[in-house]
């Protein structure tokens, strides 16, 4: 894409232009706010402020959009992702647990299994999740909001069966490094989106992923008769999916430094498809914008930080966020900016 | 006919861009009352755009209207039908799920004492079908019947609201012989009545048999308005494509089939078929040839089509490659079986089967291809552009670049990248269901064309066409279906149209 033709090059340009207004512009007001909104500081080798701060909370929400972005790019939607971070985060907390033993007289800390081997269980389970969501959705021909609403509900019964109902804390610092831990002075979760991200963009670059996701996302139909598989195609999307909810699960807990079933990425989904929505993918399917969710995610992100610092009132906070989200929307929609421009072209032609 | 007779309706010097492209250039068209006006052009010469502008679709950047001597300008397609223009589309546009007689009515319904009189609802739409001289259950939903009803059906809703002008655009694209002249009988009618029709089709003998009048329209101009006793069809197609129009020449047709004993067998099926769908049939197509599946509507064309193409699962029969692509005599489970096997497939519905509408013309080409070398290895960006260019240039088709979504191209041109998408894959077997349906006469001819001259290079074809004279004109064979069953093959001189219809008809050779 280095030098691409310039069309393309215009149309992505235009393509993430909105979103990006959108950020600056809440940005600015955190700006007027919090003088010290964009200071950013370094203390014992780690950057800090309130742009690290919210990029660091931004993190698993990033991850759950990615998947989102692939899962409505194919025309689906998968709104168990709160319910899979809650097993995910269950499963994670509940393996290594942790207790304080001394050790030759020094304090250690140690875990019921190895971290690692915590780690990649969760991750499998929450990938097993998707395939669940996938199979309903490609082998059964299932709508995908009514396949997906099965695992929204069952699984945070799951999550509470895994952790008996209880909400589990993690006594196991090495854990703690996931959702709290820095590298190279950054937030180590940023680590995380970074590297799910490059995977996703050189598949894109390197793949003909896009092409089929795309390509099934449009036309499922023609899709099938061009020679694709579209059926296996949407199956390792939700797939995805899962596994991205999966890790985020896990810098959420580990952050948290917990796992509550009941409340752990509670109404995630809907952040997640808001923020592919204003990351300019469409709801229909077809063409998507993984940078747009990125920033979409950011947006939101960004967007909480400002309520709660400009003193809105905890009760009413959501009732702003909707006010604003439903703002920006506005904005973004072709339809309504041709309202508002209609206007000034009709008297230009006039004149 | 009085030529000096006030029209019902009148455009005049009509221009309408859109951005690159030069749609529609001083256009004119009248319509007189009573009339059945033709609307002649091959595809991109600004026949829908005219009828865009018309029903108030797009408005005009310059030009005007007059209905009953009135300028009018209409803001939309409702617009238009207040002020007595109504529109038959191609694809009927009314609620599938609803009754007939809701469907007629829509937005209007007979109410009395605050609620909707459905006793009287359903006997107006009774009698509005009954002036077409359809009787039909009204109360069955739209979708229990044909197309061709659903057609008629969104004709009485048309005039049910007194429209003065009536546009069929392209009504008959789907219907078989009969029905056409069903609607035919219902368009002399409504002529009777003193209704304008505006008549856009792509069939020849449609416009000689029913017009009253024919305006041609070439690059978005008109070229001019005719009574066809004055213009024969030579001249016709001639004005259309803007050069002389060469038949293809009966020789050379001739020619290759004589050779036709030669060649040898490149896939034969054998008692092939789905229950419920197929009996199963026989097909041994040769290297080189083109075999053409003859048959009315419903015969099951379609359905052959998609059974050899693992569309649909055949559920027996087998099937037999002669040089070995493909080892094994099972039939193809899917889309991608059979394309590894070298299959292409061009669908009948390019709009729904076919293209995938906003990719762009390199995405849609290149699919097919990328489809059979699987995901992981991407064809680059920089080689996808090479070999959509190379088709783009290849077959003629006529767009800006290889970005553009492919949903915007004219209906010829998105039939061409179609034909390019599965020339890409360079396969050895080609099924082209009607390729050229809703295309004009020039960029028909221009595909049969690269067609055959595939075939000569010794691409092997399955060709089915709803126009005989067509199938009769490429087909070196022509296997001949009759209600999901195949009843007879014809092979060299036997191909006629004549002897097809007798095939049909039932009476052996």
């Amino acid at each position: 894409m280095r030098r691409g033709p310039r069309a393309i090059l215009e149309l992505r340009r235009h393509s993430l232009v909105w979103p990006l207004l959108t950020l600056l512009a809440i940005i600015i007001v955190d700006c007027f706010v919090n003088p010290g909104f964009l200071h950013v500081g370094s203390r014992d080798g780690h950057l800090f402020g309130a742009l690290v701060d919210i990029a660091n909370r931004a993190a698993p929400l990033m991850l759950v959009s990615l998947g989102m972005t692939l899962v409505i790019a194919v025309r689906g939607i998968d709104i168990s992702v709160g319910a899979v971070v809650a097993i995910s985060a269950a499963v994670a907390a509940t393996m290594i647990g942790g207790t304080l033993v001394i050790e030759n007289g020094a304090p250690v800390y140690i875990s019921k299994f190895p971290m690692v081997l915590a780690l990649l269980t969760a991750v499998v389970v929450a990938g097993l999740c998707g395939m669940w969501n996938g199979a309903l959705v490609a082998g059964l021909s299932m709508q995908p909001i009514i396949a997906t609403l099965i695992l929204m509900v069952a699984g945070r019964g799951i999550a509470q069966l895994l952790t008996d109902g209880q909400i589990v804390t993690v006594y196991y610092p090495p854990y703690f490094f996931l959702g709290s831990g820095y590298l190279f002075g950054l937030p180590f979760s940023l680590f995380i989106v970074a590297f799910v991200l490059a995977i996703l963009l050189g598949l894109t670059r390197f793949t003909a992923l896009q092409l089929f996701i795309q390509s099934v996302g449009v036309n499922p139909v023609a899709s099938r008769l061009a020679g694709l598989n579209a059926r296996a195609l949407t199956f390792w999307v939700y797939t995805f999916c899962g596994v991205c909810a999966g890790i985020a699960g896990l810098i959420i807990s580990s952050n948290v430094k917990s796992a509550d079933g009941n409340n752990a990425g509670l109404l995630l989904e809907l952040d997640a498809i808001l923020a592919v929505t204003l990351g300019g993918t469409s709801l229909a399917g077809g063409r998507y914008n993984l940078w747009g969710s990125v920033i979409g995610a950011l947006i939101i992100q960004t967007l909480t930080y400002t309520i709660y610092s400009i003193g809105v009132p905890p009760e009413v906070n959501l009732v702003v966020k909707a006010i604003v989200v439903f703002a920006v929307c506005l904005m973004q929609s072709s339809a309504f900016r041709a309202m508002v421009f209609r206007r000034g072209t009709a008297l230009g032609a006039e004149a | 006919m009085d030529l000096q007779r006030q029209p019902v309706l009148e455009m005049r010097g009509i221009s309408r861009s859109f951005p690159g492209v030069r749609a529609l250039h001083e256009a004119n068209l009248r319509l007189h009352a009573g009339e059945i006006h033709s609307l002649m052009g091959q595809n991109g010469a600004g026949k829908s755009t005219l009828i865009k502008v018309l029903t108030g679709v797009h408005a005009p950047d310059s030009g005007e209207m007059h209905l009953h001597g009135q300028c009018i300008q209409p803001v939309s397609p409702l617009a238009a039908q207040r002020l007595g223009i109504a529109t038959v589309y191609q694809e009927v546009n009314l609620c599938p799920n609803l009754s007939v007689a809701e469907n007629i009515f829509i937005g209007r319904f007979p109410v009395s004492r605050g609620k909707i009189d459905w006793a009287e609802l359903n006997r107006e739409a009774r009698d509005e079908l009954g002036r077409l001289g359809l009787e039909i259950d009204v109360t069955a939903s739209l979708d229990s019947f044909p197309v061709a009803i659903q057609q008629m059906v969104a004709i009485a809703r048309a005039v049910s609201m007194d429209s003065r002008v009536l546009i069929l655009d392209e009504p008959t694209s789907s219907l078989d012989d009969d029905e056409v002249e069903q609607l035919f009988s219902i368009m002399r009618g409504l002529k009777g009545r003193g209704v304008a029709i505006l008549f856009v089709t792509h069939f020849l003998d449609q416009v000689y048999a029913i017009s009253d009048r024919i305006t041609v329209m070439r690059n978005g101009e008109c070229e001019g308005e005719y009574l066809p006793a004055e213009l024969d069809r030579m001249a016709l197609i001639s004005k259309m494509i803007g050069r002389a129009y060469v038949a293809p020449s009966e020789a050379a047709a001739a020619e290759e089939k004589r050779a036709e004993n030669a060649r040898d067998s490149l896939m034969s099926v054998c008692g092939f078929g789905r229950r419920g769908l197929m009996q199963p049939l026989d097909l041994d197509l040769r290297r080189g040839e083109v075999l053409g599946l003859g048959g009315l509507l419903g015969s099951g064309r379609t359905e052959t089509a998609r059974l050899l193409f693992g569309a649909d699962k055949a559920d027996s029969g087998d099937i037999e490659f002669k040089d070995g692509i493909h080892n094994n005599t099972r039939p193809f489970s899917s889309p991608r079986e059979a394309i590894r096997a070298g299959l292409g497939y061009c669908p009948e519905d390019r709009k729904t089967d076919g293209i995938i509408a906003e990719l762009s013309v390199r995405e849609n080409i290149v699919l097919a291809l990328q489809a059979r070398r699987g995901w992981l290895r991407g064809i680059p960006l920089k080689q996808q552009r090479t070999i959509a260019d190379r088709y783009i240039s290849l077959l003629g088709i006529s767009t800006p670049d290889a970005e553009k979504p492919i949903g915007k191209l004219s209906g010829g041109n998105q039939q061409k990248a179609m034909l390019a998408r599965w020339l890409a894959t360079d396969p050895s077997i080609l099924i082209l269901d009607e390729p050229t349906r809703g295309i004009d006469v020039a960029a028909k001819q221009e595909i049969m064309e690269q067609v055959l001259a595939l075939c000569r290079k010794g691409l092997s074809i399955l060709f089915i066409s709803s126009d005989l004279d067509e199938t009769v004109r490429v087909s070196h064979r022509v296997a001949v279906l009759r209600d999901r069953n195949k009843v007879g093959e014809l092979a060299g001189s036997e191909v006629d149209e004549g002897s097809i219809m007798q095939v049909i008809a039932g009476s052996e050779i």
